[in-house]
Parts: C-alpha cells; structure tokens; sequence
C-alpha cells in the first residue's frame, strides 16, 4: 500500500510537469491545466490510503472533508469572483497560505516527532522560516497592491538593514537551538515569530512597479517551502512540486529584474527613487514643450493612419479601460487599420498582467506583441497610443546614463510617426523623473482619465 | 542519511526540470503560469491530511488550518488559472 501510495505520487508529479508543459502555448494550456488538477485529486485520493489517515478512523476523514470544504468554498468563491485587474493581489494572497501551510505541517511534524532526526529538524526549521517570511510578506504584498492599510510606496526608516540582518541572524541561532535541542516546541514558535517579523520588514520597502518581482519571489519562495516541507515528511509529492514552483518563481523574478536592468538586491531593497537624480527636472523637461490634444484631433490623426500601436501600462489596469481600449481597437480595424498592443514585460503589477486584462476584453492574443518583436517595427508605424503607461517608454533610459532608469529596455514609441500619450497629468511614473517623450516633435498629450478618455476617444473616431 | 540523499537528489533534478519547462511558457501567460504554480504548490494537502490524522490534538489543529489553505491554493488556483486560460483565444 505504501508503494503505490507512492507510484500515484509520481503520476501525480508527472501531470504537475505536463501541466507546466502544456503553459508553453495558449492552445494546450487549458488542457495542461486540467491534467495538473487530475493531478492533484490522484494525490489527494492516494493520501485517503495513507497509514496514518487509515488510522484515525472515521474522525480523520470528517476532519479532512470539513476543512476541504471549507478551503474548497473560499477557493471558488475568490476564483470566480475576483476581477482580472486584481489578479496580482490574488496570486499574493495565494503565495501566502502555501507558506502558511507549510509553516503549520512543520510545526506539526515537529511536535509529534519521537526522536527526530538531523533531517527532520533541519528541514522543519527551514519550513518554518521560509514559509513564515513567505506568508507574512505575502500578506504585506497583498496589502500594498490593495493600498489598504499601506502606502504602495516603499518604506523606508532608519537602521532598516541592520534590523533585518539581526532577526535573519536571530532566525538562524533558533533554527540552530531547534537542531540541538528538539524538545520544546516554543522554540520552533520563536523562530516562526522572529521570521514573520522578517517577512513584513523584507517586503514594506519594496515599492508598488517593482511587486512583480516580489509576487514572483514569493511564489518561487512558497514553492521551497513546500518542498522543505516534502524534506520533513519525507514525501516526494511535496519535494518535486515545491522545487518546479521555486524554480518557476526564480525565473519570473529574473525576467522581472531583466526587463528593468535591475540586480534582485536593488529591488528587493526598493533602492529605486531614493538615489538623488541629477537628471532635468520637470520644467527644464517640459517647458513650452509639451502639446496637448482633443479627442477630435486624435480621431483625425487615427482616420490616416494605416497602422496603430498601442502601448497599455498600469494605468490601464487602474481605471479598468480594458473593454474601452478593446472597442476602440475594433473600431479602428473595421475602417482597414491594422491595430497591435506593444506589451512591456513589467507593465502592470505582476509578470503577464497585461496579456490577462487584454484577453479578458477579447483581444487576441496574436495581436500582443512581446517588446523585441514590435521595436524595430516602431519606424513603420502611424500612431502609437500610449495609455496609462509612462517609465516603459521613457526615452530617458536610453539616453541618461544617471537616470535610475538607465539601461531599462523600454518600448521605443518615439520612432513611429506620432505618439499620443494618454494620462491625467505629467506627473512622473514610480521612477520619479520626467519623460522627456512627452516634450518630443512628434508626440501630443491627450489629458484625462482612462477609460473616460478612451471611452471619448471611440466616440470621437465613431462620428469622424 | 540514505532517505537524505534520495530526497536531496530528487529535489535537485525536480529543480532543473522545472527550470526547463518554465524557460518555454511565453510571458504572454505568465500570469496564469504564476496561478496555476500556485494551485500545484496546494500538494502540500498531502502533508496537512497526515498532520490532520494524528493522535495529537495540537497537530490535528494545525493539519486542520493548513488543509484549509492548501484547498484554498488547489480549488482557488486551478479555477481562476482556468478561468484566465479560456479568455486567451486566436482570431476568429
């Protein structure tokens, strides 16, 4: 029995894989989706066979159904009813109960032990530590995607790297006291303590653009602890799942930190915005330059233009212009435009969040194109719409040296024809510094809110 | 040490699959990929389901709340990475 309770865990190990190999195209991903969660129910039946489960007789299945009731209900109900904008939130608060349950199984193996082992202990405290910083920073992440207790901006106060080196070094002297003496399980509640502490210091300064790097982080970190978890129990199911999670979270974090030029440290550490920039400032940038449009001018610009870009950001997500921007793009394409969506990778607030809002409009995902493959076709079009998006295309990074932006690969707008740049003011992106794009020939600026704006704008191009 | 060793083995090779088979999903999906690692990562179900079944009342306490948040990661994750992955479609 124990073996083949086994066995389905490696079934369930290899659809988990197909489930992540399906991803790779949106056509089989649905299907890759449905294998990971036939999965998941072959792992959780076999585990109805375990010994221990056989053991507790009726009361242990009835626990088990109620509390998968219960997970099960508040699952569905927060998938089916949270809104695409929110997603990253979502992912967030999912990071946190992985670390959360990690954290508990531990504690729990801990505390029925007899005569642990080196590995059980070692592997408990790493579980308690990883999966303690995983939760409550996920918690701290969730909240500032929300902004509803914290600021999005990042925190900053004094001795705030000294602090965190001293409980990372507290964490490690209990994790050590738990390896050398086992018996009182306080000591493992003390370390969990000291290191939910650390994971709201680690994540309070990191500010609201760079969370799709700390979401990615902590998913890779949700991931390790499951599998320090799986070291605990001795249970492959949870080694192999929680090292392809920790290894997805890694990957996104670095792609994350690529597409801003970034080293993980300075995100991590929220150092962007703090530095003293010597760059222009707004009004050396701005001054007499800036030119401000109408939505009749803009439709008339878009009635020659044979083909359109546009280039959504954040502030797309912000004012939930989705649907507008997918209208105006229809609209646009039954007068013969061809229209396409630049995509940065950091755009938004988690890796992808873009595609998703885009997808939920309707847009097909062959028009969203990946930012080198639609810069070098900059050159050859009409009109780029810019909406609710501004350091991705800061021309700044290019060109600056000093900017905290420099080297960021940004999507290169200034070469088509004209730009337009929809926003409610100038007032600068998370970077903090100005754009000297909107100062640029060839751009005009269409002031106003999101989707108003659009919604204006397909007004304007319906009458033209 | 032999049980390490295996487990510390299957660990390092799971690590590398996962970075192959993460280095092909497009960032076209990313999103759904982070959702649905997070339903995956709801295994630690299996473990919760133990702590649930042992004689302690302390660790049928804490299996209790982790089988709760682990659903929650599976039954949540896999629905809204489903519900995500329908709305991506090609042009019609």
């Amino acid at each position: 029995m124990f073996s083949l309770i086994n066995i389905l865990y490696l079934v369930a190990a290899v659809l988990f894989i197909q489930g992540l190999v399906g991803l790779s195209h949106p056509r089989t991903a649905v299907r890759g989706n449905q294998m990971a969660s036939l999965g998941m129910l072959i792992a959780i039946i076999a585990t109805l066979f375990d010994r221990n489960v056989l053991g507790a007789g009726a009361r242990g299945y009835m626990l088990i159904a109620a509390a998968i009731t219960v997970g099960a209900l508040i699952g569905a109900v927060i998938a089916l009813r949270i809104k695409m904008t929110a997603m990253p939130q979502m992912v967030a608060l999912l990071n946190g109960f992985g670390g959360g349950a990690s954290v508990l199984i531990a504690g729990a193996a801990l505390h029925d032990a007899v005569n642990p082992n080196l590995q059980l202990l070692v592997a408990t405290a790493a579980s308690g530590i990883i999966g303690a910083v995983t939760f409550w920073g996920s918690l701290v992440a969730f909240d500032k995607l929300q902004e509803f207790l914290l600021p999005g901006k990042p925190v900053h106060f004094p001795l705030q790297q000294p602090l965190n080196a001293l409980l990372a070094v507290l964490a490690l002297a209990l994790a050590a006291w738990i390896v050398i003496d086992p018996s009182s399980d306080a000591t493992y509640w003390a370390l969990v303590l000291v290191a939910s502490i650390l994971g709201v210091l680690l994540t309070i300064p990191i500010g609201g653009a760079d969370m799709p790097v700390a979401v990615a982080l902590l998913n890779s970190y949700s991931g390790l602890a499951g599998a320090a978890a799986g070291f605990v129990l001795n249970n492959n199911a949870l080694i192999i799942t929680g090292s392809l999670v920790g290894a997805s979270g890694i990957i996104l974090s670095q792609i994350m930190c690529k597409a801003m030029n970034r080293s993980l440290a300075n995100v991590l550490l929220g150092k962007l915005g703090s530095g003293s920039s010597d760059g222009a400032s707004a009004d050396e940038t701005y001054a007499g330059k800036v030119k401000s449009t109408s939505p009749e001018e803009i439709a008339m610009l878009l009635d020659t233009a044979r083909r359109v870009v546009i280039v959504p950001g954040y502030g797309l997500a912000v004012s939930q212009a989705q649907h507008a921007v997918r209208e105006l793009a229809t609209l646009l394409e039954s007068k013969g435009t061809t229209v396409e969506f630049g995509i940065h990778p950091v755009a938004g607030r988690m890796p992808g969040h873009m595609n998703v809002l885009l997808a939920e409009a309707d847009v097909p995902y062959d028009k969203l194109k990946e930012i080198d493959e639609i810069n070098p076709q900059f050159g050859q079009v009409d009109v780029v719409l810019v909406i609710g998006a501004n350091d991705v295309v800061n021309p700044l990074a290019n060109t600056d040296p000093a900017s905290p932006i420099a080297g960021m690969p940004i999507l290169e707008v200034g070469n088509a024809r004209s730009v337009i740049v929809m926003k409610r003011s100038l007032s600068p992106g998370f970077a903090g510094i100005p754009n000297p794009l909107f100062a640029a020939d060839n751009c005009l600026m269409y002031f106003g809110d999101g989707k108003a704006a659009v919604q204006a704008l397909v007004a304007a191009v319906k009458e033209g | 040490m032999e049980t390490f060793i295996s487990a510390l083995t299957i660990f390092v090779l799971a690590v590398f699959v996962g970075v192959f088979v993460i280095k092909r999903v497009p960032p076209l999906l990313h999103t759904p990929l982070m959702s649905g690692s997070n339903a995956i990562s709801g295994i630690t179900i299996v473990g919760a389901m133990i702590s649930i079944a042992t004689p302690s009342p302390v660790s049928t306490i804490f299996g209790f709340i982790a089988v709760v948040f682990a659903t929650i990661n599976v039954v949540g994750g896999f629905l809204v990475t489903h519900r995500m992955l329908g709305m991506f479609r090609k042009k019609e």
